[in-house]
């Protein structure tokens, strides 16, 4: 769907992006991370032909990115606001049909939108008079009114609150389920393990890591196993510093060179296996290590 | 092309469907008919409720005699100062004129007293009087006869006529000139102003409210800055129109009732007493001549070219100020730039182009294209030659299509930068960077 290749971008003191590329498969949920300020927004705006690049290309569906890709490309910024004195109405077909919309299809999609949101009821209501839940949900139909094959989300959970991020993280599976490619710029991990099919993260303008979760988290495994014993059969060693829980013992071990079978047996020695089960490190901790690590080395 | 449509459209509607605009706009028109109304219905009243003033006079030169107006009566009894002060008051008298004996070269000493401030119409009434009287009795004096002065006295009013280079004739006046290049001068220089504000506080709106992200991800900033100027333009002429359709209206209906009112004579004196001998010949058939003795249609084209080419040339700047910025407080300090040759122009309409269309200094300003708008307005009622004319229309084409692509390149970045205060240096940085 989307493939970035060798992207540049420098403002007048600091360097936004370097050689960036990336490969967005069609119908995915893409994770776009980093820390503020990482380049996230910059590559967005690329995407979105907001700003252009110093060197490297983006392609859309094959295509070199070119102004008619607007309509195909829905956008909710980090930034993002409304005309404070206009209808929900007027403000939704405005949008509508300034990514190409015919005024009829406008209305209609519209319509569905409201209906589906259970919202009609606002239509003739100012911006300036709805709750900020309420606004942020007609900014979220004004980014999807023109069923964009792509759809780029800049931290789309910011100012939402749970009962509102819920309904938004319901559209966008099924938008997904549609077929619709998605991709979420965010720092907030939580959202990232429970969408994400594939994310990328970017650091101080450079990408430092992509692949599919599953990917990522394999490649981070560190081979340590969380472990819980009962019926003590022998003292086990100090070293493995376990805490103790009524007659329960529980700590963590690497595996150190055995296999996880062969650790299994050493274990049966001293009592009875009640939890043996690797330890996975979340998003988060990747994301922090790898930080981390890229601004370290 | 369609989406800048889109823009005008928005902007035009969002700000005509608004009440103010509405009130403003109904509202407007209707002061000046109004006032005008007010001012001349008192004036009725006060003659209708006027009761006569009687003025004491005391002559010592026995020579005077002063006639009895509509509001001011005068008695001469043989009353002394000091008995004459008592009835002023009393309150027998309104006022009290001490004539004491003067010479008739230098009269000095002639002194009026009264219990309030005596206004400007009385006092001048009296100086008026007495100086025709003294000056009757001056040339009486060195043998000559006022009657015969009188019947010498001439009035002139010169006809102007302008020759063009075909040598065709046109009548024209100076004061209808005049009246026409101050009129149309300030209206662009109003226009300017208050459209141009409203353009940089919409540039604002969308930038301080974070719309702009979503608006340039579906247009190009040049198409979104375009259209915002466009469509307040169009708010604005439809303003003027609206304006000048009921002003017409209105003034002509309010006169015309009052009109009817009013005995002829007394509409005459109440339109100041020096006007009918400025234009003691002029009748309504000469006016109407000098009027189309200016060539209308050159004329109004001028207007639309002017007015617009202006609006768009300044507009622009306003559109780039807006787009630097997070406030309209942090706007002032680029706003000088902008509104010191607004100024420039402006003086220099009155103090030279109006008074000496011809002028080099008013030339320069009716070139130039940040003053052209509004001081050429003063010129083209006199009639400027053609070439100065083409000259000053297309310098003023290049200025804003200069002025269009220098807000423009500020614009585009300007948008999209938050929380810091830019200088004239991370201005000229932003006209330098390529995207």
């Amino acid at each position: 769907m989307l493939k970035i290749e060798k992207l540049n971008k420098s403002y007048t003191t600091t360097k936004a992006l370097s050689e960036i590329d990336l490969d967005v498969p069609k119908g995915i949920i893409f994770g776009l991370l980093g820390p503020n300020g990482a380049g996230k927004t910059t590559l967005i705006r690329i995407i979105n032909q907001i700003i252009d690049s110093d060197s490297g290309s983006v392609y859309i569906n094959g295509e070199l990115l070119a102004p008619k890709h607007i309509a195909q490309i829905g956008y909710l910024p980090e930034e993002r606001g409304l005309y404070k004195k206009m209808s929900v109405w007027d403000q939704m077909i405005y949008f509508a049909r300034l990514k190409g919309l015919s005024s009829i299809d406008a209305k209609t999609k519209i319509n569905q939108w409201l209906d589906k949101l259970e919202i009609a009821s606002w239509k003739e209501k100012k911006i300036e008079d709805l709750s900020k839940g309420m606004a942020q949900k007609i900014q979220f139909i004004s980014t999807v009114i023109h069923n964009p094959p792509l759809l780029i989300l800049d931290e789309p959970f910011s100012g939402f609150d749970p009962v509102n991020a819920e309904i938004i993280k319901n559209e966008i599976l099924e938008l997904k389920s549609k077929g619709t490619t998605v991709i979420l710029s965010t720092h907030r991990m939580e959202s990232v393990e429970l969408l994400c099919d594939q994310v990328a993260m970017i650091n101080r303008s450079e990408k430092i890591l992509d692949g599919t979760i599953k990917q990522i988290k394999l490649s981070y495994r560190p081979d340590v196993y969380s472990i819980s014993l009962d019926h003590l059969i022998q003292q086990i060693p100090s070293e493995w510093a376990a805490k103790q829980e009524d007659s329960i013992m529980h700590f963590t071990l690497p595996l150190s060179g055995k296999t996880p079978n062969q650790l299994l047996h050493e274990l049966m020695e001293y009592g009875e296996i009640i939890k043996f089960q690797e330890v996975v490190p979340s998003m988060e901790e990747i994301f922090i290590h790898q930080v981390k690590a890229s601004e370290n080395g | 092309m369609d989406k800048i449509w889109l823009v005008i459209q928005r902007e035009y509607l969002s700000r005509v469907k608004k009440k103010s605009f509405l009130l403003v706009t109904l509202l407007t028109p209707l002061i000046f008919p109004a006032i005008m109304g007010i001012f001349v219905w008192i004036a009725l009243q006060e003659k209708e409720n006027q009761s006569l003033r009687i003025i004491e006079v005391i002559d010592e030169n026995k020579l005077f005699f002063l006639e009895s107006s509509e509001q001011y009566a005068f008695s001469f009894s043989n009353t002394t100062a000091e008995d004459a002060k008592v009835l002023v008051q009393n309150g027998e008298r309104y006022g009290f004129l001490l004539i004491p004996k003067i010479d008739l070269e230098s009269p000095a000493g002639i002194t009026y007293y009264g219990e309030e401030n005596p206004n400007m119409n009385l006092i001048s009434y009296l100086e008026n009087n007495l100086k025709k009287k003294i000056e009757e009795q001056r040339l009486f004096e060195s043998g000559i006869d006022p009657k015969i002065i009188n019947d010498v006295r001439t009035k002139v009013a010169i006809k102007s006529i302008t020759l063009d280079d075909q040598g065709a004739e046109t009548v024209s006046d100076a004061t209808v000139n005049y009246a026409i290049g101050f009129l149309a001068g300030i209206l662009i220089y109003m226009f300017i102003f208050i459209y141009g504000n409203q353009i940089m506080q919409g540039v604002i709106e969308e930038k301080s409210s974070r719309i702009v992200e979503i608006l340039v991800s579906s247009l190009k900033p040049f198409q979104l800055m375009m259209g915002k100027i466009l469509g307040i333009a169009a708010v604005g002429l439809t303003q003027l129109i609206i304006w000048i359709v009921l002003i017409g209206t209105l003034t002509t209906v309010v006169t015309g009732f009052l009109g009817m009112q009013m005995p002829q004579q007394q509409a005459m004196e109440m339109a100041s007493a020096d006007l009918g001998q400025s234009l003691p010949n002029t009748q309504l058939g000469d006016i109407l001549q000098m009027i189309s003795g200016i060539n209308v249609i050159e004329l109004v084209l001028c207007f639309i070219f002017y007015f617009l080419g202006g609006y768009l040339m300044y507009g622009a700047l306003f559109a780039g100020i807006g787009s630097a910025v997070d406030a309209p407080s942090d706007a002032q300090q680029f706003m000088l730039p902008v509104t010191i040759p607004l100024i420039v122009a402006y003086l220099g309409l009155f103090v030279f182009v109006l008074n000496d269309p011809n002028s080099t200094t008013s030339f320069w300003l009716s070139i130039i294209p940040l003053t052209s708008p509004i001081a050429m307005m003063g010129r083209v009622s006199y009639g400027v030659p053609g070439l100065e004319l083409a000259l000053s229309m297309g310098l003023l084409i290049i200025g804003f299509i200069s002025t269009t692509w220098l807000a423009g390149k500020i614009y585009r970045i300007g948008i999209l930068m938050h929380g810091t205060k830019p200088t004239y240096k991370t201005l000229w940085k932003w006209i330098k960077t390529n995207n």
